[in-house]
């Protein structure tokens, strides 16, 4: 909120989890909504497909040793719907993920995700096959999203990526934490609500 | 010039500026909080040494968390005790009134703005939760948010935001009996699915819109969010001033007067453009209950369970019909059910609970159904109790409970156990979301799942009338 961190580009290996429409309440279930902070969320991802009722790991690629250390997050069609819980994206980031590349995401997720700083792009349905069998075939593959370039590289592979311009310059110019540009403003908006007329109860 | 939507002019009015990355400055007018995604929004008004810049504009209360059935503090769970006590904290320390638990006040966050004349047509409007598209009924813009701009909500009272393209979905004509809005917005997602909207403000009009009452509006809006629409709203009209009149935060006199004739002024013109049109036949609209693992699963209480080649995503098909066992081809009607939950942001007002009443009335719960009524509010509650709506329900079977959020979403006691099956008023059917990983949830009307909850199976509603 303080100090501006420009977001360009973000490299590391990645995890891909396949399936359209996973929800918020997969990514996080509700029952870890009753931490008072964000501190503990990195250990919760997927928790209820990560772990049985007894506590013992299933085979799920967030528990993949392969996979570990990834930064970047490949997933399927509308990542991130349904609930608005931001526990969801603080969750996945504070696991280590910095990216998320998908076919496409819910709109309260990907606003949640861009005011933390991480970025979601998206790639067409068949460049997305394309990256998950690429790291399914070799897990230490190393790729690059570039927000500059709007492309994301690996090997000697590289494919567009898109997102809104809106998220792209706040996440480049580092003014995705908005509160800071917001509150330079207030003057103004207090001009904007004095004149709304429910804002002195109609008095006039 | 073309005429302007409802979404048009209150974006407008309410914009302060466009900011360097190109997103709209929006001022909000009314901001709701609760116990769940505010604490950490607080944390980092302190540790920047920011107030609250509007704090007469935050209202706040508990839902999620609280026990529907023991009330007393501190509560059983050490952790929603802890959550309870943030907030009371929180509130003092930032002066926002806050309607606690046992205040008259206190309910669903969704239930009490309206009832208390708070959310108004002309107004925009954000709380921490997805489902504050409800309050677009009245014909407000309200964006339902997460925590990061929360704390920009409190610190500016406005919102970093992108304008929405308007998909206007007209229902027309009238419903069949024992149909209700709930299966107006089942079958809305039906057809144009759980990321249809996603881009979109949905307008919802066309005459059965019309002729709903405030709490119908409410139940369509609800879950616009579900359709993958951020923000969804009905034009406000004669039934919405009628409704909000003489509620407490409601202007009176010549002021009233006042606060109509700009609620008139927002609605959309007669020749408004919009970016999409969609309509639907309400006689064609049947009870409709959902299969499968998300609300776009749904079929007419009349069908079969689809086969998973006949959706977009056959996989998506496959993996609901893995988790809740059963085969397409199977009728819906007829499903076994455990638990029956009459409640939620979606359906727990006092008209829900009359519909879900009527077909009580008299009769008993199969034996073995575990059978909840959870009012919205504690005013909802009192309501009912006043017109004895209470009586029937206990006499039926059903256990009373205090206002919550409930079974909605297992944060709270209130939970299916292991593979229960919940015909449930809410709004959510992911896997897991009302507490048990391996638990199924069928949505349905309050009256649907009344119906269910007698013969301990998903039955047609019409039946009864």
């Amino acid at each position: 909120m303080s100090e501006i961190v420009k977001i360009t580009k973000v490299t590391g290996t990645a995890v891909h989890i396949r399936g359209n429409d996973i929800d918020t309440d997969r990514i996080i279930p509700a029952r870890y909504l009753k931490e008072v902070t964000f501190a503990r969320m990195g250990d919760y991802p997927f928790f209820d497909e990560r772990f049985d009722a007894s506590g013992k790991k299933k085979d799920h690629p967030l528990n993949d040793p392969e996979y570990q250390g990834a930064s970047i997050l490949f997933v399927n069609k509308n990542f991130g719907c349904g609930s608005s819980r931001e526990h969801a994206p603080q969750a996945l980031y504070r696991f280590g993920i910095k990216a998320i590349v998908g076919e496409s995401f819910a709109a309260i997720f990907a606003g949640n995700c861009t005011i933390m700083g991480v970025p979601t792009v998206t790639v067409s349905p068949k460049e997305m096959e394309q990256l998950m069998k690429s790291v399914e075939e070799n897990p230490r593959t190393e790729y690059a999203v570039d927000l500059e370039n709007k492309s994301l590289s690996y090997g000697n592979q590289k494919i567009a990526i898109d997102l809104p311009a809106t998220y792209r310059n706040a996440l480049t110019t580092g003014s995705w934490d908005s509160t800071t540009l917001l509150r330079a403003n207030l003057e103004q908006v207090r001009k904007t609500a004095s004149k709304l007329p429910y804002m002195s109860r109609f008095a006039s | 010039m073309a005429g302007r939507t409802l979404y048009d002019k209150i974006w407008e009015s309410h914009t302060v500026g466009i900011l360097p990355t190109g997103q709209t400055q929006l001022f909000i007018g009314l901001h709701l909080i609760h116990e769940i995604t505010t604490a950490p929004a607080f944390d980092m008004l302190r540790e920047h040494g920011m107030d609250v810049a509007f704090p007469e504009r935050t209202f706040a209360t508990v839902d999620h968390i609280v026990p529907t059935h023991v009330r007393t503090r501190p509560f059983l769970d050490s952790e929603a005790e802890e959550l309870h006590q943030a907030l009371e904290r929180n509130v003092a320390q930032f002066g926002i009134e806050f309607f606690h638990l046992g205040h008259e006040h206190q309910g669903i966050v969704h239930v009490i703005g309206p009832q208390l004349g708070l959310t108004q047509p002309g107004m925009t409007l954000a709380c921490g939760d997805s489902h504050t598209s409800t309050h677009g009924a009245f014909g407000t813009l309200a964006f339902g948010i997460g925590t990061s701009q929360v704390r920009d909500v409190l610190a500016t009272q406005t919102l970093a935001i992108d304008k929405l393209k308007v998909r206007r979905i007209s229902v027309n004509g009238v419903l069949g009996t024992g149909v209700y809005a709930k299966d107006v917005i089942l079958s809305i997602i039906r057809r144009l699915g759980i990321s249809g909207g996603k881009g979109f403000a949905y307008e919802y009009g066309g005459a059965v819109l019309d002729n709903m009452n405030m709490e119908e509006r409410m139940t369509v809006c609800n879950m616009s969010i579900e359709g993958g629409a951020l923000v969804g709203y009905v034009n406000p009209d004669q039934t919405t001033f009628d409704y909000l009149k003489g509620r407490p935060y409601v202007p009176t006199g010549d002021a009233l007067d006042r606060a109509i004739a700009y609620w008139k002024s927002v609605a959309s013109d007669p020749d408004a453009q919009y970016d999409d049109v969609v309509s639907f036949e309400g006689k064609e609209i049947e009870p409709t209950v959902t299969w499968g693992i998300n609300p776009g699963q749904a079929v007419c209480i009349s069908e079969k369970l689809p086969k998973a080649e006949e959706y977009s995503d056959p996989e998506g098909a496959r993996r609901a019909y893995e988790h809740m066992g059963w085969h397409p081809g199977a009728p819906i009607l007829g499903t076994p059910i455990n638990v029956a939950f009459i409640g939620s942001c979606t359906n727990s007002r006092i008209t829900d609970l009359r519909a879900a009443a009527k077909i009580a009335k008299g009769r008993k719960v199969k034996p073995g159904i575990r059978a909840l009524v959870v009012p919205g509010s504690a005013e909802v509650k009192k309501l009912a109790e006043q017109e004895g709506l209470h009586e029937i329900f206990k006499d039926a079977g059903f256990e009373w409970r205090d206002a919550g959020c409930s079974m909605c979403l297992g944060m709270n006691p209130d939970k299916l156990i292991g593979r229960e099956i919940s015909a449930s008023s809410s709004n959510r059917n992911f896997i897991g979301r009302q507490g048990s990983p391996e638990g199924r949830t069928l949505l349905m009307s309050p009256a649907m799942v009344a119906a269910a909850a007698l013969n301990g199976k998903v039955v047609d509603v019409r039946e009864y009338h």
